[in-house]
């Protein structure tokens, strides 16, 4: 009836699980309590879950990163906490297997439900708005690939305390996921929620693309789209050429588990290097999925701070597209070590290299930007400069592990973990952190507390170099990652060091809370009246804060690069009011019952309850099918509300 | 900040500018899709290249392979898009019952496609060689039967298509629906013609 799911499976005998169960239902069902409270369920249902408005879904794409951020780094600072207590033959507070889960689902929530989502959202909200375009190309489809997403999001959270989490690492490499190392549901939940969000993140890759090419304003031709938008549509591009891969590797460890297949079984021929080969397929563009749309993100935020064009945009444009390149050509550099050759090797390390070209062009476009610019030390431009820093050391590592050579003395030690989150916080996080400060006005129709960001940027800073210089020293020094316990004391001192910037780290994330709390607060004081806080360049800083359901009430004609501050240097004009019906897509829930049949089907999945899992997929079908009916799926804005909208945002601004 | 305002699109839109119709943009998306969907392929091509020989001792490509019914499978899936085509047409000329008639048909030899894979699936599996076998059998079944799989929720799209018409009656959404799909029945047929070439034909070479 319940297929292996037991009682047995939920860890009653762990404290420490149990505790944040514990605290987790509290959280849920007070956040429950107070909708009800406040009577919100229908506000909710109607404005929120069933939107299709890019702004909203890309807004619950940025939320669900923030709350995986929080899982994602309580993880970390498990970690952190029993490695400093794990010397001199101490264990710790984590045994290994439970240890094994943490360090797992860490880099698997990071990557997949914060880091991607965080990108997704930003995309969604700001791309269309960029363009001069009314929605996405497909709203519904939008509103499926958050959900998706979202369904994908529960399952590792379910795991918590219903069974377990993989013990297998980030990308499961198999022999040890497959089903005779890893006999638990671990890998499965891992498995099914990647499948997923995977769905998600490609159909918004293609919502994504479409809406790039085929909706831009009148005259915004290829050569004047906001940089912003060129590397999202790098980013959505690899998407469209990387996530399939990985939706076939998992598919076929999935057959590996569940059908007694052979694709990297160590018996009848299976070749588990073939798995390793595939995932990297998939996971070095996806490295660049993350940081594209991020390196968009630090050219708009230096352009707007520094008062000047962006220094060298089509050398910009150029270097994201050779990147998406290249993205494909370095996935070997991951396991120099497999024993390829030396001719693979190389031909691997100097691919590596050369991205490194193209990057350095991006970041010395960067400082030329800067050079004679007026620029405002506002937070976001704190969030960029600080990433310029953390980024090239981080790229240079990465140039020091592309040396074969190097790689052999260095690889799986924790100079690769220093590395990788210094490109990874350093790069993405840093650039979403700058994004959330930026467009935040845009969203929300009021500035976020300075002061507050400005302290939570230095704590962040300061605790990335406590927490991740030291382990590019342990790792000269022979630490391996995902050490559990250990007895060199000429480790000690630095993991202690890394322990510490880890707590102020955390410090910055409290800042950040509270800058939060403090900012919506005093919404009233800091309201954004005239849509252009910071003196923008492009489309989006044209239109009133928080943006109307419809955007742009006339569709504007571009005429050349950073659109809006040509019509500002233009000085006021007259506009003609030539305003027209709008037609918008209507809201739709068939994105949420999908995710919902979706998640109950996969949760069966994960536990062979196959009758659920049945009635989950009949459940998705049918909410697919039934909202295929639908046929005047659109409400009418009339002419005169547009008008009246417009009106009222001009008046404001004329007050300011 | 003073008022800003930007030309509206009717004032000063190049002479060049044409907006993108419904149809070219979802045309374009599922066109992206269709992207997706052969890189999906690819990998799967990709795992059957390197797994081709892992046999373990087991019966090899040569072995199992009757080319007469992969024969079979390939007409009755290229008359099925020839057909196709001839059901867009009659969409085009707006002539439901000929439309409707012609998918009917593209259905049955899809259908009847389907049938001699699931009888080769069956014997294989009979005679002892499923996909739990070896790794190349783990990855013939694979390749092939995601192609299988495709064409089965392109029946079931046509079944759809079919009832969509008669409840709602032909329009302009139901003409990209109907486009989309006859997109996606022609790449399947693309991805079979490298499935026939690759896998079988390949395979039964001495």
């Amino acid at each position: 009836m319940f297929g292996k799911l037991t009682l047995h499976d939920i860890p009653f005998d762990q404290p420490i699980i149990m505790g944040t169960i514990g605290v987790l239902i509290v959280g849920i069902l007070g956040l429950l309590g107070l909708i009800t409270y406040l009577k919100r369920w229908r506000w909710l249902w109607e404005e929120w879950i069933t939107s299709v408005d890019h702004k909203r879904i890309g807004t619950m794409y940025v939320l669900l990163a923030l709350v995986m951020l929080i899982r994602g780094f309580s993880d970390a600072l498990m970690m952190r906490t029993q490695q400093a207590l794990a010397g001199g033959g101490h264990l710790g507070y984590l045994p290994p297997e439970h240890y094994d889960q943490v360090f797992s689902a860490h880099g698997t929530i990071m990557i997949f439900f914060v880091a991607m989502p965080f990108v997704v959202g930003l995309m969604n909200i700001i791309v269309p708005l960029q363009i001069g375009a009314r929605d996405v190309a497909f709203p519904v489809l939008n509103s499926i690939s958050f959900w998706m997403t979202a369904a994908g999001a529960l399952l590792p959270n379910i795991a918590l305390g219903i069974g377990e989490f993989a013990r297998t690492g980030w990308l499961a490499y198999p022999p040890l996921s497959e089903l005779p190392f890893s006999p638990g549901v671990g890998v499965d939940y891992y498995l099914v929620a990647l499948q997923l969000s995977g769905i998600g993140t490609l159909l918004s890759a293609i919502n994504l693309i479409t809406t790039i090419l085929k909706m831009r304003a009148p005259g915004m031709e290829a050569g004047m789209m906001p940089v912003f938008t060129w590397t999202a549509l790098g980013s959505n591009m690899l998407i469209i050429a990387a996530f399939p891969i990985l939706t076939v590797t998992l598919s076929l460890l999935m057959m590996d588990r569940y059908l007694g297949m052979h694709f990297f079984t160590n018996d009848a021929g299976g070749s588990p290097m073939l798995f390793i080969n595939l995932i990297w397929g998939w996971g070095h563009p996806e490295v660049y999925i993350l940081v594209l749309p991020i390196f968009g993100v630090y050219s708009e935020v230096i352009a707007t701070f520094s008062g000047k064009p962006l220094f060298g945009y089509r050398s910009m444009v150029t270097a994201t597209l050779v990147i998406t390149i290249l993205a494909f050509t370095v996935w070997l550099h991951h396991f120099f070590t497999m024993g390829a050759g030396a001719d693979v090797n190389a031909i691997f390390g100097i691919a590596s290299m050369l991205i490194a070209i193209p990057t350095g062009v991006k970041v010395f476009n960067w400082l030329f930007t800067m050079y004679g610019g007026r620029i405002r030390f506002e937070p976001p431009v704190l969030w960029t400069v600080g990433f310029m820093v953390t980024f090239v050391i981080g790229g240079m590592t990465g140039v020091m592990l592309a040396v074969p050579s190097n790689d052999f003395l260095l690889h799986n030690s924790l100079f690769l973990i220093a590395h990788f989150h210094n490109v990874i916080i350093g790069g993405v996080l840093f650039g979403c952190f700058a994004a959330l400060e930026y467009w935040f006005p845009k969203v929300w129709g009021f500035t976020l507390e300075p002061r507050l960001g400005k302290a939570a940027f230095w704590c962040w800073f300061v605790g990335f170099y406590l927490a991740f210089m030291p382990l590019y020293v342990l790792g000269f020094l022979g630490m391996t990652r995902r050490t559990n316990h250990y007895d060199n004391p000429a480790w000690d001192p630095y993991i202690l060091i890394a322990c510490g910037g880890a707590f102020l780290i955390l410090a910055g994330i409290c800042l950040q809370a509270a800058q939060l709390v403090v900012s919506i607060r005093t919404r009233n004081e800091r309201r954004d009246l005239t849509g252009d806080p910071w003196d923008g360049r492009t489309l989006e800083w044209s239109l009133p804060s928080p943006p109307p359901a419809f955007n742009f009430p006339v569709v504007p004609a571009v005429e050349g690069l950073d659109a809006f501050w040509a019509s500002k240097s233009a000085g006021p004009g007259t506009r003609r009011a030539a305003y027209e019906d709008i037609w918008l897509p209507e809201n739709s829930p068939v994105g949420f019952f999908l995710a919902a049949f979706a998640a109950i089907g996969g949760f069966a999945v994960v536990w062979h309850i196959w009758w659920l899992a049945l009635m989950g997929l009949v459940g998705g079908l049918c909410a697919l099918i039934a909202s295929s009916w639908r046929e005047h799926g659109e409400i009418c804005i009339p002419a005169a509300e547009v008008a009246r909208s417009d009106r009222l945002a001009n008046v404001f601004r004329v007050k300011n | 900040m003073s008022q800003v305002s930007i030309a509206a699109a009717g004032e000063r839109a190049p002479a060049r500018y044409q907006p993108a119709t419904k149809l070219g943009v979802t045309g374009f998306g599922f066109y992206v899709y269709l992207l997706s969907d052969a890189i999906l392929f690819s990998a799967l091509f990709a795992t059957f290249a390197v797994l081709k020989t892992a046999t373990d001792g087991g019966p090899s490509a040569r072995d199992l392979f009757d080319l007469k019914n992969v024969g079979l499978e390939t007409a009755c899936l290229l008359t099925s898009s020839f057909v196709c085509g001839l059901a867009m047409q009659a969409a085009e000329a707006r002539k439901p019952r000929e439309l409707t008639a012609l998918l009917g048909v593209v259905f049955l030899l899809g259908v009847g496609f389907l049938g001699l894979e699931i009888r080769e699936f069956g014997g294989m599996i009979a005679a002892g060689a499923g996909p739990d076998r070896s790794a190349f059998l783990s990855a013939f079944f694979a390749l092939v039967g995601a192609h299988g799989l495709h064409i089965t929720v392109g029946l079931a799209w046509i079944g759809l298509l079919v009832a969509h018409l008669t409840t709602m009656g032909f329009s302009e959404s139901y003409y990209r629906r109907l486009f989309c799909f006859s997109l996606f029945w022609h790449v399947l047929d693309v991805v079979w013609i490298a499935i026939f070439t690759f896998v079988y034909l390949l395979g039964v070479q001495p």
